[in-house]
């Protein structure tokens, strides 16, 4: 059972990726190269020619911003989940300052943090940080009140409170929220070396369509969909490490 | 030793405030077995919850050992009548009876500690499983090891055993009387289970329907060590228990005079 599912999970992107294969590799097409083409291109360009020119300059950008939105939105979400005055007063403005697009921060970034490293992690940041923010407002806010009575019971002190009790138990929601930062990272990552950039896979991306380089344009694609996928699949592994106690206690619920 | 004088207790205010308890004055002494028994939603919980200090009273006092008790004391435990919220479920079952010895002694006294509570409530071996991998009467075992992990002079226990099927309960009532005098614990021990609480008390103060007041205090003169078959059979145990029983269902007739005011 377990050997077919995989099967199936190995042999249909196999299936995919030799379909395009069969497909652009027939048709002289300028805006879809073959897929060996592009393979090659991959291979020249990042491998690892550009890598320290370009991808490692993105994942510093994204390292960065995720986690300083993570260390943020961690904190705060704790204080506010907690408070549940400060969190009244200060909801409609976390609401008001998630509903502004972004990208409608980049000519402010730009102009007041420069074209540099900074206004990127600035925007990747503030991107981020709603995500993990508010579900660590819900998972603190939420945490069983009778775990809490217990641990005033057993005059347990506030920092082990927070280390041992509150983030534990908010922490599946807090990964839901750091899971969903991820994916938004990667995009806010490329939105912004797409514009008044000098490096980095966004940058690269946009670089040789204008030079009409399209092999190389789909190469960087390819790097960012590998990324990404890479990312989260580390991602889930230490997920399903810390949460190890989560996913047993949910499955012995059933 | 706890002192229990005028307790009352109401929740939220204004139209939607709910009077759980009116008027309560009790006492226990060092050693002592006391159960408190009472219709369900009489504000049994509440009354726990005020007396470690969880929740303020709104008006008159809990004192333990003479001192007003103002937060949870030290010399207190509580086992809580849901013990899957109340069981850390990331931790082991060793952890979560350990955690709350994390300010004292050295890490092998500690270990020593979690060890023998976990024997004397049968689980020795289960220590590294997770709460959620035991079964319920398990886990209150858990729970009822880390109070006693904990050393308290009194063990304050609500409903323990409420949710767990008979023949579990008549085994975990005996392990509380085992306990009891092991460690020479005082217990104040909730229950709206009429026989549970005669079995196992020196005396029974009796609630009554909300707004609540002690209905009656009753004192057990069973022998003891009890036991399951031998001390129900008493006519003395069917006597008390009928007693009981009088007291809540049929509240006026019994206290009339006392509690008309
Ligand atoms: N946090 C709360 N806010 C408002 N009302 C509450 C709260 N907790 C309990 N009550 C009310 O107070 C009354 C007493 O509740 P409590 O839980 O103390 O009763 P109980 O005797 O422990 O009941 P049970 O036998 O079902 O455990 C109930 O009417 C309940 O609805
Ligand atoms: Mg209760």
């Amino acid at each position: 059972m377990n050997a077919k599912k995989l099967a199936l999970e190995i042999v249909t992107p196999l299936l995919v990726i030799a379909l395009i294969w069969w497909w652009t590799s027939g048709a002289e097409s300028y805006y879809y190269p073959p897929l060996g083409d592009i393979f090659r291109a991959f291979a020249d360009t990042w491998v690892f020619e550009r890598f320290s020119a370009d991808v490692l300059p993105s994942l510093g950008r994204l390292a960065a911003g995720y986690v300083i939105a993570a260390v943020l939105g961690i904190a705060l979400g704790v204080v506010l989940g907690r408070q549940p005055t400060l969190r009244r007063m200060a909801t409609p403005i976390v609401e008001f300052l998630r509903a502004i697009p972004a990208p409608a921060l980049i000519p402010f970034a730009i102009l007041v943090l420069g074209v540099e490293n900074d206004a990127k992690i600035f925007l990747i940041a503030v991107v981020c940080v709603f995500p993990i923010l508010l579900n660590t407002i819900d998972g603190v806010a939420g945490v069983e009140p009778t775990l809490l009575d217990t641990t005033r019971v057993y005059r347990i002190g506030r920092l082990d409170r927070l280390r041992y009790v509150v983030l534990p138990a908010a922490a599946p929601q807090i990964f839901a929220g750091l899971r969903t930062s991820l994916s938004l990272s990667l995009i806010l990552m490329v939105i912004s070396e797409m514009v008044a950039s000098s490096n980095g896979i966004g940058y690269f991306i946009l670089q040789s369509q204008r030079s009409f380089a399209i092999t190389e344009m789909w190469s960087g694609i390819l790097l960012l969909g590998l990324l990404g996928y890479l990312f989260n699949a580390v991602f889930t592994l230490v997920e399903r490490r810390v949460l190890a106690w989560h996913i047993g206690a949910r499955a012995g619920a059933q | 030793m706890l002192r229990v004088d005028h307790l009352s207790k109401t929740y939220g205010s204004g139209a939607t405030a709910t009077q759980a308890i009116k008027d309560l004055s009790f006492e226990i002494q060092a050693g002592e077995f006391v159960c408190i028994v009472g219709p369900s939603g009489c504000g049994k919980t509440t009354l726990l919850k005020t007396m470690s200090g969880l929740l303020e009273p709104t008006s008159g006092t809990v004192e333990l050992g003479g001192k007003r008790v103002t937060g949870p004391p030290e010399q207190m435990a509580l086992v809580f009548q849901d013990y899957s919220r109340s069981l850390y479920p990331w931790m082991t079952v060793a952890a979560n009876v350990e955690f709350p010895l994390r300010k004292r002694g050295s890490k092998t006294e500690r270990r020593g500690a979690v060890a023998q509570a976990l024997e004397s409530v049968g689980l020795d071996g289960f220590g590294d499983k997770y709460p959620w991998q035991l079964s319920g009467g398990m886990q209150q075992r858990v729970a009822i090891a880390r109070g006693l992990a904990y050393r308290p002079e009194i063990l304050l226990m609500d409903e323990p055993f409420a949710s767990v099927d008979a023949q579990t309960r008549a085994d975990l009532e005996d392990l509380v009387l085992k306990i009891r005098h092991d460690y020479g614990v005082t217990i104040l021990f909730v229950t709206h289970d009429i026989d549970e609480s005669v079995y196992l008390a020196d005396r029974v103060v009796i609630l009554s329907q909300r707004p609540t007041v002690v209905q009656e205090t009753l004192d057990v003169p069973l022998p003891r060590p009890r036991d399951q078959v031998a001390t129900k059979e008493l006519p003395e145990f069917a006597h008390l228990r009928a007693h009981v029983y009088r007291a809540i269902k049929r509240p006026d007739s019994v206290a009339a005079p006392a509690g008309v005011a």
